[in-house]
């Protein structure tokens, strides 16, 4: 079969397909998102019925992931590492249900946060829910890990993650596919205990987690993903995972690394793989993208023999994404570094677009607020939160999808006033309605604007739940109907909307202010589709 | 042989396509490729970047080294001198004269002109003009690539072909429009070296 050309993402979503894929769910996040959306548009997809219509946020989608494990057929769950924090409750709790059908719970993490608010690593939550990680370093490895992940969530019966970094999932390459696997039949789970977590069935299923660890150790050990490759010089032994292992390599192009090196691209972490290391080579290189998870095992809390080197002693940086230099660096190799950037150089950070809504809302909101001061305004995560920059610098605060509104009420019960939410249509959906419910429940004194576009922005324009039912939802949590004021965020509606906003602020309750306009990007894209009809 | 190449351009110029038609070009000759990207916030008119590989032996990072960068190709002057640090001592850089000013410090025009003018290995092409004239002002990106294209080891007729392939779609008259710019900015490149 010819090599297809894909990303990272889109061989992990290539090779799921091809493993006999019943379904995705997620929620857009970069870098997770391409995932989902070559499902959407797969030829093959289509004529499979798979499912490949996005969740309402990462929490929903972990749990019909579950159920159709439930109903005995492949899922996959996708979504950024912070997403996963959303998804928390339900993930942790699969791995004591444990799978029917292939569950694969897709993470993408953003070391360097490229595109997110913190570089958390999901390798942690592996562990932490006692489940088998995979972590490709190509997109090869991408390719077949999906694959393969499905199988050995069935082996086990236990949900598998796959951790992707930005640079993967958004690097292409040459993928060779494997031949395509039938999806399985209905095959609803038999045991009329396995998903019913009362205590007394949780304990019993906890052990036989617990019991399932030396099976995943051995097939970590085991697997064609972690090898040992033998070197001539002792001195020093090199552990490399996912991507880290490429950084590497790149410094022994035309060469041969001399020291052992032990690839981990399978976890729980191969003990006896790493114990031969330790024992042969006097020092230990642990190259790893993210957080310093197996140097931290290595090294222990007291560090006694100090000879093991990574992100923990300096050797490589503690923080953000690596890179082929950083690890030449460690290697004790000259730097390669080229001219310097020239000083004229000004930095070009990301903007709103052109004619985008969020503008006008930011230009009017800036207005009615001016007589308050600054510091009163939360906000949330999308596009929007650019308006934290010059030259709006309308917002104040951005933590975590749907924190405005509830942020905005903590303040408010603190004594603040006045207090402003500003969130997106998507943002809202995924996790600000029960943010509202409870400003609602005691009537704070809260003004919330709900940016309305139509779309889920920031990610490229997916299509956001909130779609036509931003006035129902709210008014339906019981928000009151002359306090919720659809505005058009435009130029010539400013000193409208300047007063609409004012007039709420002065509003002793909950209010809710929607400027509804379509995104300037997804607005252009629908025109040109039109035009070419 | 391999070929490292440093695209660079601001959110929204498309410089992917650029690395589109070259990729169809390599994959076609039986190259390996990888090619990083970026997607997400900074595509909202911030700098963006992609490391694109070439080689006839496995690749083994998908981020260039720096100082080993073989071409920058940018669509935008200010950031093709962003990414000097990338660049191989004796690397070319290939670039729109061009400058996409959304920013309030966006430097001089005679000091963007001066560093311009340091760089030792050059081709500054004022591909928005050539494409325009050639009635076909979006296509400035293939006079940048036709600007490249005595750079990137490759027959210029694989190119071309690589352009046909790409714009197939589009039909005859888009394609010929898009070989034409291809054409103006090879032929600038092959007198303004």
């Amino acid at each position: 079969m010819a090599k297809l050309l894909l990303l990272g993402d889109e061989a992990i979503a290539q090779g799921a397909l091809d493993a006999g894929l019943s379904g995705v769910y997620a929620y857009p996040g970069t870098p997770s998102t391409e995932i989902t959306e070559y499902i959407q548009n797969s030829k093959q997809a289509a004529e499979g019925h798979i499912h490949s219509i996005w969740a309402g946020n990462e929490k929903t989608a972990m749990e019909s992931a579950i159920g159709m494990s439930y109903a005995g057929k492949r899922a996959l769950v996708c979504m950024k590492h912070v997403g996963l924090n959303v998804a928390a409750d339900p993930f942790m709790n699969s791995s004591i249900t444990g799978a029917n059908g292939g569950l694969v719970v897709l993470v993408a993490d953003d070391p360097s946060m490229h595109s997110s608010q913190d570089e958390q690593d999901s390798r942690y939550y592996a562990k932490f829910a006692l489940i088998p990680t995979m972590e490709p370093s190509n997109q090869q490895e991408a390719y077949d890990m999906a694959y393969d992940a499905f199988e050995l969530s069935e082996k086990f019966h236990t949900p598998v993650l796959l951790r992707v970094t930005t640079r993967l999932a958004h690097s292409r390459a040459g993928v060779e596919r494997r031949a395509a696997r039938p999806q399985n039949e209905l095959n609803v789970c038999s045991n009329p205990k396995q998903f019913v977590l009362l205590p007394a069935n949780a304990r019993v299923h906890y052990r036989t987690l617990l019991a399932k660890q030396a099976d995943f150790e051995t097939e970590a050990e085991n697997s064609k993903y972690n090898f040992y490759k033998e070197g001539t010089d002792k001195k020093m032994g090199i552990i490399a995972s996912g991507i880290g292992y490429n950084y590497l390599m790149e410094n022994f192009v035309g060469t041969t690394c001399p020291y052992p090196v032990l690839k981990i691209s399978q976890y729980p972490v191969p003990a006896k793989l790493v114990a031969k290391m330790v024992d042969e080579c006097e020092s230990v290189l642990v190259v790893e993208e993210g957080y310093p998870l197996i140097e931290d095992h290595l090294r222990g809390l007291l560090n006694r023999t100090g000879n093991i080197k990574g992100r923990m002693d300096g050797t490589l940086p503690r923080d953000g994404e690596l890179n082929p230099n950083l690890v030449a660096k460690a290697l004790g190799m000259p730097d390669s570094y080229g001219t310097p950037v020239p000083e004229i150089v000004a930095p070009r950070p990301p903007a709103l677009c052109n004619g985008c809504p969020h503008i006008d809302t930011y230009l009017a909101l800036n207005e009615a607020m001016k007589e308050h001061g600054p510091g009163k305004v939360f906000a949330d995560i999308g596009c929007y939160t650019l308006g934290a920059l010059p030259p709006y610098k309308a917002i104040y605060t951005t933590v975590d999808m749907g924190a405005s509104i509830t942020m905005a009420k903590g303040a408010a019960d603190a004594g603040m006033s006045p207090c402003v939410a500003v969130i997106g249509d998507s943002t809202f959906t995924h996790s600000g309605m029960t943010s509202l419910l409870d400003a609602i429940y005691e009537n704070t004194p809260i003004t919330v604007l709900i940016l309305d576009n139509s779309t889920t922005g920031m990610t490229g324009g997916q299509d956001s739940h909130a779609l036509g039912r931003i006035g129902n939802i709210c008014k339906g949590l019981g928000v009151a109907e002359e306090h919720i004021r659809i505005i058009t965020p435009l130029a010539k509606n400013h000193d409208a909307n300047v007063q609409v906003i004012k007039e709420e602020l002065a509003y002793n309750g909950v209010s809710v202010i929607v400027p509804t306009r379509e995104c300037i990007q997804t607005l252009s894209r629908r025109m040109k589709a039109q035009a070419k009809k | 042989m391999k070929i490292d190449i440093i695209l660079a351009g601001v959110g929204g110029q498309g410089i992917l396509s650029i690395a589109s038609t070259i990729g169809v070009a390599a994959v076609k000759k039986g190259l390996y490729l990888k090619q990083a990207e970026v997607h997400g916030m900074s595509q909202r008119g911030g700098d963006v970047q992609s490391h694109f590989r070439l080689a006839d032996y496995e690749i083994a990072s998908d981020l260039i080294p720096m100082g080993k960068a073989d071409l920058i190709i940018a669509v935008e002057p200010m950031e093709s001198l962003r990414y000097l640090p990338w660049l191989a001592k004796d690397g070319w850089v290939i670039t729109n004269d061009q400058p996409f000013i959304n920013i309030p410090n966006y430097p001089d025009e005679a000091a963007l002109k001066a560093e311009l003018d340091k760089l030792p290995n050059k081709v500054v092409i004022n591909a928005d003009q050539i494409a325009k004239d050639l009635g076909s002002a979006r296509s400035a990106n293939m006079v940048i690539l036709g600007a490249a294209a005595p750079f990137l080891k490759m027959e210029y007729a694989e190119i071309e072909d690589a352009v046909r392939t790409i714009f197939a779609r589009k039909g005859d008259a888009v394609v010929n429009t898009n070989l034409a710019c291809l054409k103006a900015g090879y032929d600038f490149a092959q007198k303004n070296q």
